[in-house]
């Protein structure tokens, strides 16, 4: 059977893989989280893996992006250490941050992921400047800001969107919308409807789509960041989407409806998703999806024994890295 | 080197220095270039007061006028900083800092720290500070204090010229972020200035008079004003040290201490408002480190507890004065001993 999709089946594989990965990193983290294992804050990804492995498919390490305060999904679909990921939700050296940032701080600048974020909207302005650095540097590098449909609504964000049709910047917005900014209802906090109106309103385009499935966010995306590419300047996607927990782990979600979670699970799981249209096609085998879900909870349960194991940091690095020089 | 500019044109002659020197310094700001897009001359403002007039001729697109959304440029200036750039962004007023303070104290100040040493982020944001121009409270403050709380952030406030360009040239030249402070009352000062490029390491007071009766220790405006007060001292037989800390944070404690040691008294003088400043800290860094060596109380000048007035008859009582700065040295000789 011919391949239908816009992805050879090796690529495919490997978005499943990413997704998965998201998946199992955050179900772990939930698990372990509840154990007490973990300490702070922790807002997971699941749910949403497919507009992150979707949208970073089309980026290379020289394209930029800055992320939200859930910030996992993208820093794996980016290409950050599972390992180093792990060991700083810990809190241990060797990780991204070595312990000092946290899971609300994950970064890898190498790898053009400029940060997980605890200020809502805050990546906004800074992908702008990535966006600035891309165009002074002309080799067709793009830079992009996650937030969420509460952040949304933060005044970074909305003069990042000014500022990045001003100066026409390789810079795109991405607005998760998960349907709640915390527990308060999407529509409640946000006037207008439709993201491609608002995105209107900034003279820049616009594109909604169904942010559980994977080819839909995949095309949406090749096309804006193509157009970023080629001095066409930003563009606002939004991605309908659900998440699987609530808006921080221990949240007990009572603001939801009776039976909108169990709805959630079975009806808009994007990995679900994404398995069927792929097996339905005759592309990928089922075997084959499960031979990756076993490898990747074999990573995940190493990236946690690693992190486990590592070192606590000390006393000595607690004043580190404040500045460069001093 | 007899050659005298005023701050203003060492500002831009730095900038304009550095422009040439490296192609990753780029310039934002509100009307830095003043009148993109308009019908008339490209730069004709050059900066609200004019301080960046010329450099758009030199280097075009590399300086940009921004909408005026503070967030959204300071933040944009970090970013590409944090992507290789070194950005100089203006922010016009430090007054205008409460519309984009997270970027600086949340984003730039914390990056390294919390990425575990594997982020830099070279910008130098400028700001116009202090008072005396009539501007009222929202356009006067020395809110310097807000800036050296933050770990992670550079704070420098030149006094002359020659400072000013020194220092300037280091902090784009510097790794971290750097919060560069303008008086925008010593804007038209001259000094004797190079016109070769060098720079002046952002850890180094001056002692800017000699004597041995009493230190004072003070930056910016307060510099001259300290000045002033020593003259008058001196007809009165009283020799004083004074400090320009130049620099804020990183802060040259060991020259304050030298100074200390050598007159035993104290005298510290800062723009800024009185609770938690400048000198607020120097008086307790000096009494827990240097406290054998005071032969007095410390005291502080400082403008009182309130928001700069705009009345001029107020403004100009606000500000602390070279009368008030005597009057203090006055009082740690007289109320100390011998």
């Amino acid at each position: 059977m011919t391949n239908p999709f816009p992805l050879s089946k090796d690529d495919l594989l490997k978005c499943y893989r990413t997704m998965r990965t998201i998946r199992e990193f955050e179900e772990r983290l939930h698990v372990d989280f509840s154990r007490g294992d973990i300490p702070g804050f922790v807002h997971l990804y699941a749910g949403e893996e497919a507009a992150a492995t979707g949208i970073m498919k089309h980026l290379n390490s020289g394209d930029r992006i800055a992320s939200t305060h859930r910030g996992h999904g993208h820093c794996i679909s980016k290409g950050v250490d599972v390992v180093a990921m792990m060991k700083e939700i810990y809190g241990k050296k060797g990780g991204t941050g070595n312990g000092k940032g946290g899971s609300m701080h994950i970064a890898d600048l190498s790898m053009g992921m400029m940060g997980a974020n605890g200020i809502l909207g805050a990546g906004a302005p800074l992908v702008c400047g990535a966006a600035l650095a891309a165009k002074f540097r002309n080799k067709g590098e793009v830079a992009i800001s996650f937030v969420g449909d509460g952040a949304s609504n933060q005044g970074t964000f909305l003069e990042s969107l000014n500022l990045a049709a001003v100066w026409n910047l390789p810079a795109l917005f991405v607005v998760e919308n998960n349907g709640y900014a915390e527990s308060t209802a999407r529509d409640y906090a946000t006037a207008v409807d439709s993201y491609v109106d608002r995105a209107a309103g900034f003279g820049m385009p616009g594109i909604t789509v169904d942010g559980t499935d994977f080819f839909a966010v995949y095309e949406a995306a090749g096309e804006i960041i193509q157009r970023a590419r080629e001095g066409g300047g930003p563009s606002l996607l939004e991605c309908k989407m659900v998440r699987f927990y609530g808006h921080f782990e221990g949240d007990a979600q009572t603001y939801r409806a009776t039976g909108e979670l169990d709805d959630i699970r079975a009806n808009h799981d994007c990995l679900k998703k994404f398995g069927v249209q792929v097996t339905a096609a005759g592309v990928i085998s089922a075997a084959e999806l499960q031979a990756i879900d076993q490898q990747v909870l074999a990573v995940i349960e190493d990236a946690v024994q690693q992190a486990k194991a590592a070192p606590l940091p000390t006393l000595a690095d607690l004043t580190t890295d404040v500045y460069i020089s001093y | 080197m007899a050659r005298k500019i005023s701050i203003k044109q060492a500002v831009n002659e730095a900038l304009d220095q550095e422009m040439a020197r490296d192609p990753a310094v780029i310039c934002m700001g509100e009307d830095i270039v003043g009148g993109t897009g308009a019908g008339g001359e490209a730069d004709a403002w050059g900066g609200v007061l004019g301080v960046t007039k010329g450099l758009y001729a030199k280097y075009g697109d590399r300086l940009m006028d921004t909408p005026l959304s503070e967030s959204a440029y300071i933040g944009a200036a970090i970013g590409a900083a944090a992507c290789g750039m070194r950005p100089v962004a203006e922010l016009m007023f430090i007054d205008f800092m409460g519309v984009c303070f997270d970027q600086i104290y949340n984003q730039a100040a914390k990056f390294r720290y919390m990425f575990g040493g594997k982020a830099e982020t070279p910008v130098v944001i400028r700001a116009m500070v202090g008072a005396g121009f009539r501007a009222a409270a929202q356009h006067s403050q020395m809110l310097t204090p807000l800036f050296t709380h933050i770990p992670g952030l550079k704070v420098v406030c030149p006094s002359t010229p020659y400072d000013t360009k020194g220092l300037l040239i280091q902090s784009i030249r510097d790794n971290d972020p750097v919060i560069f402070c303008e008086h925008k009352a010593l804007y038209g000062i001259e000094g004797e200035v190079p016109e070769a490029s060098y720079t002046i390491p952002l850890s180094e007071a001056n002692i800017v008079r000699e004597g041995k009766h009493c230190s004072i220790v003070t930056y910016g405006l307060m510099v001259h004003r300290s000045l002033e007060a020593a003259a008058t001292l001196a007809k009165e037989g009283i020799e004083v040290d004074i400090v320009d800390l130049r620099s804020l944070s990183p802060l040259d404690l060991d020259t304050v201490l030298d100074s200390v040691t050598k007159t035993g008294r104290l005298v510290c003088v800062d723009e800024a408002s009185p609770r938690c400043n400048i000198a607020t800290d120097i008086s307790a860094q000096v009494a827990m480190q240097a406290f054998s060596a005071l032969k007095a109380q410390i005291e502080m000048v400082t403008p009182p507890h309130t928001p700069v007035p705009f009345s001029p008859t107020l403004e100009d009582l606000y500000i602390p004065s070279a009368a008030q700065i005597a009057a203090a040295v006055r009082k740690t000789i007289k109320g100390g001993q011998a």
